[in-house]
């Protein structure tokens, strides 16, 4: 369907219509004909009968929140989460510090340092939650999906600073060797069947 | 004066101020399970199971408040305006017969205070004296809204005053008589007998202005909800607050055995199943005022106005010469 039909603001063309809606009335016998209509229409009792009628239907919306909790959609950006490689099971981020970078309210704060083996290895990796905003960014400019936004929404604290830890971001190993690790389903993941779609590329062109 | 009589009217005293005060405790309870599941929610469930010790755990709260006494008020009509709407909302219970006389061990107990021979007018007086409440803490408050909102409160009780007396004078001229008692006597008949057949109009103004009279939800101006305000309650904190809330509810509930006891029979020929009949019917109309709370808007301040002077009171005046003309010929 074309927008012109919402576009179009010129009421005398297309599908407009007037309304019926009746005068008011001017004078005094107007107005106290249309007092006894309004009051012998028995609008009121129509009001009585609906909520009467949801009472008896007992058709309850009410979620219990701590007992029952709505299912939040996979795109939803709460705590973060760090996630680990499928066949390694070692940390995905490689320390890049892009997401330190692109984070516009200056919360992630992240240190690193070469080790024995000459790579880059994460030491510190902290998200202050008290002043996240919860945009996104961060998980969007990962490289390696590492840091991604889990649907945890439960984060009251009892001071402003509100620290996340790396470890407590990361992936917990037993969990990783469950095999029970969820992978990130929003915007900038890897689309299913993705294995399929890749093609060999040769040495030479 | 007996020492027996005395102290009968003691214990009738006590037992009504402490069934009263645990009803309307009760009945906040019923209010919200009732408003919730019209509006399709549970309403309260974590105190106690579904939620029944709720009112409980309010009254503690409400007991061990911080009772808060503003600066800028004026303090002793501050602190004495809630006990006015609580204690005349009592009073009025004095000319009530709340279920027909019955024999226990052996000794006739008449369950009302005083069958005074100017019973209707003397609750409708007590109370209209309840107006004091409002008007008072709310020009005590030093608060703009609790002010309007106590402007609101006295216009539109001393408004329907007149619409109730002038409606319940023409079953006064039927009955000949202002006690309730004599009211239930003149319809123990049966159904036949019931007022409301003979004076469908008195019933249907008696019963809109008992809604005002309560301040209940169509002409729910004294707390104004639209300005997220509790109107003149606005200052008010723990067993103060308590006490106003005490009273609208006793007075509720008051109103709900007075229409009963007025138009539709009371309590019969007094026999166990009038008496139930009584309190089935006061459970309607107590019901009726949380229904329309969940169903109806509340009216405009200047359209209330209107009805009462324009509308009810007209048609009430022509109800009582009605009546006049009909009893004479
Ligand atoms: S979600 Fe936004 S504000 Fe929060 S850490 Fe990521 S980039 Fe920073
Ligand atoms: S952008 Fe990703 S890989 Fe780079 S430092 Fe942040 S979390 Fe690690």
């Amino acid at each position: 369907m074309s927008l012109e039909a919402f576009n179009n603001r010129n009421v005398t063309e297309g599908d407009y219509f007037l309304c019926d809606i009746e005068d008011y009335p001017q004078d005094g016998w107007g107005k106290f004909k249309r007092v006894v209509k309004r009051t012998f229409r028995g609008e009121l009792f129509v009001g009585l009968w609906v909520v009467m009628r949801e009472m008896i239907r007992f058709d309850i919306h009410t979620i219990q929140y701590p007992q029952e909790k709505m299912p939040i959609g996979p795109r939803y950006r709460a705590v973060h989460q760090m996630k680990r490689l499928w066949e390694s099971d070692t940390e995905r981020c490689i320390g890049c510090g892009l997401c330190e970078k692109i984070c516009i309210s200056d919360c992630i704060r992240i240190d690193t340092r070469i080790d024995e083996n000459s790579r880059k290895e994460v030491t510190e990796y902290t998200i202050n939650l008290g002043r996240c905003i919860f945009c996104g960014y961060c998980a969007e400019v990962c490289p390696e999906l590492a840091i991604t936004h889990g649907g945890e929404y439960e984060n009251a604290s009892d001071q402003r600073e509100h620290f996340l830890l790396y470890e407590d971001m990361l992936t917990p190993i037993d969990k990783m060797k469950a095999g029970k690790q969820l992978e990130f389903e929003g915007f900038g993941s890897i689309t299913p069947h993705e294995d399929e779609r890749v093609k060999k590329t040769p040495l030479a062109y | 004066m007996d020492s027996a009589y005395l102290i009968e009217t003691i214990i009738k005293v006590v037992v009504i101020l402490l069934v009263f005060s645990a009803l309307a405790g009760i009945g906040t309870y019923f209010e919200r399970k009732v408003l919730a599941f019209m509006q399709r929610r549970l309403g309260p469930m974590n105190v106690g199971p579904y939620g029944v010790l709720q009112f409980g755990a309010d009254a503690i709260k409400l007991f061990t408040k911080e009772d808060i006494i503003p600066t800028g008020v004026v303090a002793p009509i501050f602190k004495i305006a809630p006990v006015i709407t609580a204690a005349t909302a009592f009073m009025a219970a004095a000319a009530i017969p709340f279920l027909p006389s019955f024999e226990i061990f052996g000794y006739e107990v008449h369950p009302i205070v005083s069958d005074i021979n100017v019973g209707i007018i003397y609750i409708l007086g007590v109370m209209a004296v309840g107006l004091y409440g409002p008007l008072l803490g709310g020009m005590a408050s030093a608060n703009k809204y609790s002010l309007i909102s106590a402007a609101r409160a006295a216009a539109v009780f001393i408004s329907y005053e007149v619409v109730t007396g002038l409606a319940i004078l023409a079953p006064i001229m039927m009955v000949g008589s202002l006690s309730l008692i004599d009211f239930n006597e003149y319809q123990a008949g049966g159904i036949g007998n019931w007022i409301v057949w003979s004076q469908p109009v008195a019933f249907i103004l008696f019963w809109i202005a008992a809604f005002a009279e309560t301040g209940r939800t169509p002409f729910h101006l004294i707390a104004n909800d639209h300005e997220i305000i509790d109107g003149f309650g606005t200052e008010y904190s723990g067993m103060r607050w308590g006490l106003f809330f005490i009273g609208e509810y006793a007075n509720m509930f008051f109103i709900s055995f007075v229409i009963p006891l007025l138009f539709l029979g009371g309590y019969g020929d007094g026999s166990f199943l009038g008496a139930l009949g009584l309190l089935a019917k006061m459970s309607f109309f107590f019901f009726f005022f949380l229904w329309t709370r969940a169903a109806w808007p509340d009216v405009r301040p200047d359209q209330l106005m209107w009805l009462c002077w324009k509308v009810l009171m007209p048609i009430a005046v022509i109800n009582v010469v009605i009546t006049g003309f009909v009893m004479m010929f």
